[in-house]
């Protein structure tokens, strides 16, 4: 039988507040165990906690540049289980009021446009860090735990069931991921665990509208994971039903070393969270005019900037996707355009060259070596005839490493590009006459003949001749 | 009855609880009678009421994200009953 895979996500996205979601406590990334804590978060008995104004800020407009209801009455839940990554015994959450529902994105995968609904969108506190001790988890005694992650805000983003491979699924985090950043509410820093998936995974026989029993992978914190997950799951599964047998609904943990996803037989009935309103919080209550407030204040957002590329500067669909998946690639393109630098010209270069060097070095484009304004000068340059495209990636190269201006750059190494008609017509001379072979194949029908021409005369000068004056000039001579 | 003795194991389990069996028939005759009062709620008509979140006349307490001191993680740590290089200790969690 031939199966479908049917894909949900739920991404907990960290905010990038300066407290957390109900206290003062600051969210700074890897302070030392336990020294951003309070009464509070460590869940002491007769505290009152109070909303961070700013995580409600955060979730509405994240509500909105994912095409969301906004809730105008939203309130928080208890959800009670007993972890010792959460000091109270429930993780302050909301149930049946969160601040967002019903929204979607578009995902492109293979050049076809799909959409993902969203379900909701609601605001929680994250939990704390396990770090076990003894050599192995198995053989550990007991566990230390620090609560300094306790409290930070997260909104977690509910996908439907509408994915159906490992690539959509990677698509719709990449675009999550796209918008969060966008709008700025969280540094999506993966490898901090600023974004992390629960993925529910279930299959079903091509064609047919009901569901099958899905199993869950919890705490997926890279695309790569991601992907192979998914993929080994939609194997497993599929081999356990033509074998005849039934998918257990369970969660299941993938060892990315294995590529492999283990069951972790956790108990029946250990999901029953028992909700219940959070008494010590009251309801939020947000106003048409705040919404509104909220909305305007949203920047252009990855799908409306990728169609401005492509309508403003002829950008293909393709390229304005890729410069436009990460706000920081796509600032820099502007400010590369800004300098007065052809917008295909700067797309080729963004997209080839630079972020070659950026991903071998292992860097955000934020942190690269030549600046926007760099790039655009060197491509006007090239605009120029100064320099000519080949010759371009040699002063490139040299910009990774010294500072200076690329015009400097040029000229500090004679890298400037030969226009004088003089000049190359001495080396065109000099290759005709020294390849008498070519001449004569080109004379006598094939065109092709020419190239190999044109390329003695590059070489000839050291590749700062124009090529198209090269072109020219030859063929003058030939005909 | 309202409630079976699997419900009593049930809630028993979830709230970390441990009932004597031979105390299970005095709890399900209490929880019984607690339902069985709660039951008086049914007398009155709530169709065109809504439900209530939220027992106090209060909406949108917020505070500002500024971020204020925290414990001293000796403070923090000092009703621990087991605690290690600055961590609380707790006894091994993962399930076999």
């Amino acid at each position: 039988m031939k199966y479908e895979a049917v894909i949900g996500l739920e991404i907990h996205c960290e905010l990038k507040t300066n407290t957390k979601i109900f206290c003062g406590c600051a969210t700074t990334f890897g302070a030392d165990q336990n020294t951003h804590v309070c009464p509070v978060c460590l869940g002491m008995p007769g505290v009152l906690p109070t909303i961070n104004k700013r995580v409600v800020e955060f979730g509405i407009k994240a509500g909105l540049a994912t095409n969301c209801e906004i809730n105008k009455y939203s309130k928080f839940d208890r959800k009670n289980y007993y972890y010792p990554d959460l000091p109270k015994n429930w993780q302050t959450s909301q149930y049946d009021l969160p601040i967002a529902e019903h929204g979607w994105v578009d995902i492109d995968v293979e050049g076809k446009r799909k959409r993902i609904r969203l379900t909701r969108i609601h605001m929680e506190e994250d939990a704390g860090k396990l770090v076990h001790s003894g050599t192995t988890i198995k053989d550990s005694s007991s566990s230390n735990v620090d609560y300094n992650r306790t409290g930070v805000p997260l909104l977690e983003i509910v996908s439907e069931p509408d994915m159906s491979s490992a690539e959509e699924a990677r698509a719709y985090m990449e675009k999550i991921k796209s918008i969060m950043e966008y709008i700025d509410v969280s540094n999506c820093r993966m490898e901090e665990g600023n974004l992390r998936a629960d993925i529910n995974v279930s299959l079903r026989p091509v064609g047919s509208k009901e569901l099958g029993t899905r199993t869950e992978m919890k705490n997926i914190n890279s695309f790569k994971n991601l992907e192979d997950a998914i993929n080994y799951e939609i194997e497993r599964q599929e081999e356990v039903l033509e074998d005849g047998g039934h998918i257990v609904q369970e969660t299941r943990t993938f060892d990315p070393a294995r590529g492999i996803t283990l069951s972790m037989r956790s108990k029946e009935n250990a999901h029953d969270y028992r909700y219940m309103p959070e008494p010590d919080l009251p309801p939020i209550v947000t106003s048409e005019e705040t919404i509104e407030k909220y909305r305007s204040e949203l920047p252009e957002l990855p799908d409306a900037r990728r169609a401005r590329l492509e309508s403003e500067y002829g950008l293909s669909d393709y390229d304005a996707g890729i410069i436009t998946s990460s706000r920081a690639m796509a600032e820099y393109f502007d400010a590369v355009i800004a300098e007065g630098a052809d917008p295909k010209l700067a797309a080729n270069w963004i997209m080839g060259d630079l972020s070659k060097e950026l991903n071998a070095a292992g860097i955000d484009i934020s942190q690269s070596p030549v600046d926007a304004k760099r790039l655009g000068e060197m491509i006007q340059l090239i605009m120029k005839d100064t320099i000519s495209g080949k010759i371009a990636k040699k002063v490139f190269k040299e910009m990774l490493t010294n500072p200076d201006s690329p015009e400097k750059i040029v000229k500090d190494k004679g890298l400037v590009q030969i226009t004088d008609t003089k000049a190359i017509e001495g080396i065109v001379d000099e290759v005709i006459a020294n390849n008498q072979k070519a001449v004569d194949d080109y004379k006598g029908g094939n065109k092709k003949a020419i190239g190999a021409l044109v390329g003695q005369v590059m070489k000839a000068s050291k590749g700062k001749a124009n090529p198209q004056m090269v072109n020219k000039l030859l063929a003058e001579k030939l005909n | 009855m309202k409630v079976t003795k699997e419900d009593l194991q049930n809630v028993a389990v979830l709230s970390r609880l441990a009932i004597a069996e031979e105390q299970e028939e005095k709890y399900l005759g209490q929880l019984d009678k607690i339902l069985t009062y709660m039951d008086n709620l049914s007398a009155l008509d709530t169709k065109d009421v809504k439900p209530t979140t939220y027992a106090l006349p209060m909406q949108n307490v917020f505070r500002e994200d500024v971020v204020k001191e925290s414990l001293d993680r000796e403070a923090a740590l000092a009703n621990a009953p087991l605690k290690e290089d600055g961590y609380f200790k707790v006894p091994k969690v993962l399930e076999d």
